[in-house]
């Protein structure tokens, strides 16, 4: 059955396609074949057998990419037994990787992804170094199966919230993670003196000082959250002095200083929606998406309440609003995603040898009119089906026959 | 209420409660005098002596007559006029139509290929109490020291500087809900207020609106209060139900001095004077209420004591009774799609405000929620075309009233705001789009006929305290 699926050749034909990586073709088809992408374009021939999904007068888009959130970490936001992100044990902790606390099963990744979001970035949340977050795509029975990208990132913080890891001071929130990243460089030289007991103390545990090397020798991005513009540049400080393949996220006052940013080629993780200042980001508004991208940063939009990922669009079609041009935003929840956390090759546009992650859209994915036709997620078809769709079923005419 | 972690920014922390008869006097008449009336709560039947309690003192900003034209009027009446006009002047809708004539003074403004709708009402809303920057100062939401504190009033909280207000003012809000939090099982009053940049909460007191008290069900007053009671679902019921008998005692002693005045007056209880009003229908129910099956207990409740619950509040599950909501005369204050971010939120649906339409109930769109308010525009075109993809064919005008007519009704102030209609106070927004799409952006609102924002012009883009010499 298996070998049926991933053989299955499916052909969205008619549609107006969105490659990302390339300009809109009108009237083209999407060929997909064993679960990639093998023809994109205005003059594909349909192979005998194919299963045809007429697009005609639709549009077609790559898979949404949510950059942000805790999707299949949690189920229900109050209840901790269905929580799965935080890892209170060490403030370091850059060796938790919140895979294994996945739930394949979860009621959210259904009503997500029938709404075009088909991957994730989903993150722990925690201290100073919360720990390692992964991409995984809202399809499989298992998490081997869902995993894109592990680790995608180890994720950090510099603010308002890790003034505590510092002593109560971002000054010392700062020094504690050089002192960190110092301590990992240290037990990496002295690995041995390490096992004899014969090196002071480090800052933290040899698994979290071993999960950072990778982070030290530039092969996996550190995202660090930081709001305040002083805290961005701290931030970019630390990165340069470490050679950090860094990414922001947040960034609220990052609009302020949006060339610097551009300068480094650090990209960011925004969330559109958010203006309600804190003194964490007095200057957060609606602007910040638009003017970062204008400055040339890569951004790369996020929707954080994770049960509803599926606004993703509202997010993006807000940053439209608000200053980014339309393909910039439709590029900062496909493309830039997977660029940033280095799944590009496989991830992000309709490109042949992609992941064929397709959504057929009745019309521009951004607006509120728009509903999705298909999903594909790794070139098989998923049912427009949910917890909340069958909640609709069940008591669309009343009363409900139980 | 949902709190957003400015900082966590990769999650979607969520901590608290997300969470008759018009105006007895209430409300000046449409056409009418602008000055503001009596609050319905002191009518001669009320249980306080005749003083001045906290009056407003809100006053019509003077402003020249507005002529919009050849824009798309959007009037929540059903109807939707391409390339049409309206005129307001000293606060009042004039005229609205295809063809307005402009007195001579008439400030014009070109609206081609722009929007024009009633100004949008929130009637759940905690700006003010729960204010930013959001730290403990600002924490004034929940009188969380016992399950009932009727006798607190929202209005005594509001920080008319919160930093939050002139973003609502700019997604087109012009009247809001004030309301305490949802830690106990009732709350306090309400507060109506015209969202307007002001010095004091009495300025921004909606002339005549009556009070609502805010109740609340399941999951937050019994966690608030395991420790002492109520811990559970029926010791709420037991706890509304105990001040509601004191209640009617209380109504009864102050009925019968009120009319024979023998003796002393009783003593005021402030407590017990909020839920006599209840009883005497002069201030509205606004009841907190998730779950189907609390819903009707608390309907139940009302029968009991004799009241009417206006409108639930987040009802993620009214689509399962929408039937019964829409026969008992409830509306629901609801959002589009927030649900999961705790257990008795587990059950909501794109759909449910198109189902309780669709049964002939009333649903209204709010927000509870600092950035929501500022786009209830959106939050009604989820719902809207949501429900008609679903096959339930809810119309645009329907849509509309979700933020607009609505919730007047809700407040009680149905006959004053919610529409574009002559003699209906002008509270008027200007889009840039159709408001039912995610690109439409308010760029003129008026209050009572007062331009207190254009996304065009600094000059009408009101700043709090707060953001003076800090904000950039």
């Amino acid at each position: 059955m298996i070998a049926f699926l991933l053989a299955q050749t499916v052909a969205i034909t008619g549609g107006t396609v969105y490659p990302v990586s390339g300009p809109k073709i009108e009237n083209a088809t999407v060929l997909i074949q064993g679960g990639r992408i093998t023809a994109v374009g205005a003059n594909v021939a349909v192979p005998a057998g194919a299963t045809r999904i007429d697009a005609a007068g639709k549009w077609v888009t790559p898979g949404l990419i949510d950059g942000g959130g805790q999707m299949g970490l949690t189920e229900i936001g109050a209840v901790p037994g269905t929580n799965e992100a935080f890892q209170s044990t060490s403030e370091v902790a850059a060796s938790f990787n919140v895979a294994e606390g996945i739930n394949p099963a979860s009621a959210l990744i259904p009503v997500t992804r029938i709404e075009g979001v088909t991957t994730a970035l989903t993150w722990p949340t925690g201290q100073l170094i919360a720990g390692q977050g992964v991409a995984i795509d809202l399809d499989g029975p298992t998490i081997e199966a869902m995993l894109v990208k592990s680790p995608a990132a180890v994720l950090a913080t510099l603010s308002e919230q890790s003034k505590d890891e510092g002593g109560g001071s971002r000054a010392g929130a700062a020094a504690r993670l050089r002192r960190v990243f110092n301590d990992a460089l240290e037990y990496a030289r002295r690995r041995t003196d390490y096992t004899r007991a014969q090196i002071q103390q480090l800052a933290a545990g040899a698994a979290d000082l071993e999960a950072l090397l990778p982070v030290l020798r530039g092969q996996v991005p550190l995202v660090v959250i930081s709001n305040r513009r002083s805290d961005i540049e701290t931030t970019l400080r630390i990165a340069k002095e470490y050679k950090l393949r860094l990414i922001l996220a947040g960034a609220q006052e990052g609009w302020q200083i949006a060339d610097q940013i551009a300068a480094a080629g650090v990209p960011v993780l925004v969330q559109p929606l958010d203006n309600i200042p804190t003194y964490d980001g007095l200057g957060v508004r609606y602007e910040n998406a638009g003017l970062l991208a204008k400055a040339g940063v890569k951004v790369v939009l996020m929707e954080t309440d994770t049960h509803n990922s599926r606004n993703l669009r509202q997010q993006a079609g807000n940053a439209v609003a608000y200053g980014m041009t339309w393909e910039q935003a439709l590029r900062a929840v496909t493309l830039n995603p997977a660029e940033v956390f280095g799944m590009a090759d496989r991830y992000g546009s309709l490109e042949i040898g992609k992941v064929a992650n397709v959504v057929v859209w009745t019309g521009d994915p951004f607006e509120f009119s728009t509903g999705v036709e298909h999903v594909f997620i790794r070139g098989k078809e998923i049912p427009l089906r949910s917890r909340q769709t069958e909640l609709f079923e069940r008591y669309k005419t009343l009363p409900p026959r139980y | 209420m949902r709190h957003l972690s400015a900082a966590v920014v990769l999650a979607f922390l969520v901590a608290a409660c997300a969470s008759a008869r018009g105006g007895g006097g209430a409300a000046r008449a449409a056409t009418g005098s602008p000055a503001p009336a009596q609050t319905a709560s002191r009518g001669a039947d009320s249980s306080s002596v005749d003083r001045p309690q906290y009056p407003s003192t809100y006053q019509r900003h003077p402003n020249p007559p507005v002529l919009i034209r050849n824009a798309t009027i959007m009037t929540a009446t059903g109807q939707e006029i391409a390339n049409g006009s309206i005129l307001f002047k000293d606060g009042r809708i004039v005229a609205v139509g295809a063809t307005v004539q402009a007195p001579a003074d008439a400030v014009v403004v070109d609206g081609t290929g722009k929007w024009v709708t009633p100004g949008v009402i929130d009637t759940h809303s905690h700006l003010g109490v729960y204010a930013a920057p959001q730290t403990d100062a600002e924490s004034d939401g929940n009188e969380a020291t016992n399950p009932v504190t009727a006798e607190v009033w929202a209005e005594h909280s509001v920080w008319p500087q919160d930093p939050q207000i002139p973003l609502a003012i700019a997604g087109g809000v012009t009247t809001i809900e004030v309301l305490p939090g949802s830690a106990n099982l009732i709350g306090g009053r309400s507060a109506i207020l015209k969202l307007i940049p002001a010095r004091t909460v009495q300025e921004m007191k909606f002339p005549g609106a009556r009070y609502g008290l805010k109740m609340a069900c399941g999951e937050n007053p019994k966690r608030v209060y395991r420790s002492r009671g109520p811990s559970t679902r029926m010791g709420n019921m037991a706890g509304y139900r105990a001040a509601f008998i004191q209640a009617e005692q209380y109504r009864q002693r102050w009925d019968k001095w009120n009319k024979d005045h023998q003796g002393d007056a009783p003593q005021r209880d402030l407590r017990l004077e909020s839920l006599a009003e209840v009883l005497r229908g002069n201030i509205f129910v606004q009841n907190h209420c998730y779950r189907a099956d609390e819903m009707v207990q608390m309907l139940d409740l009302a029968h009991e004591f004799g009241f009417k619950i206006r409108s639930f509040h987040h009802a993620v599950e009214a689509y399962k009774i929408a039937d019964i909501l829409a026969r008992e005369g409830t509306a629901v204050s609801i959002w589009a799609d927030w649900w999961g971010f705790k257990e008795e939120a587990m059950d909501g649906i794109h759909e449910n405000a198109a189902l309780v339409q669709q049964a002939g109930g009333r649903p209204v769109i709010h927000s509870d929620d600092p950035g929501g308010i500022q786009r209830l525009n959106q939050e009604a075109a989820k719902a809207m075309y949501y429900g008609r993809r679903a096959g339930i064919q809810i119309t645009r005008d329907q849509a509309l009233r979700w933020f607009t007519a609505n919730p007047a009704w809700v407040l009680g102030l149905d006959s004053i705001v919610g529409t574009l209609e002559p003699g209906k106070m002008a509270d008027v927004v200007v889009w840039s789009g159709d408001p039912l799409s995610v690109y439409a952006r308010a760029l003129q609102v008026y209050n009572d006929g007062w331009l207190v924002y254009d996304r065009n012009d600094p000059a009408h883009q009101p700043k709090t305290d707060f953001s003076i010499g800090r904000q950039p």
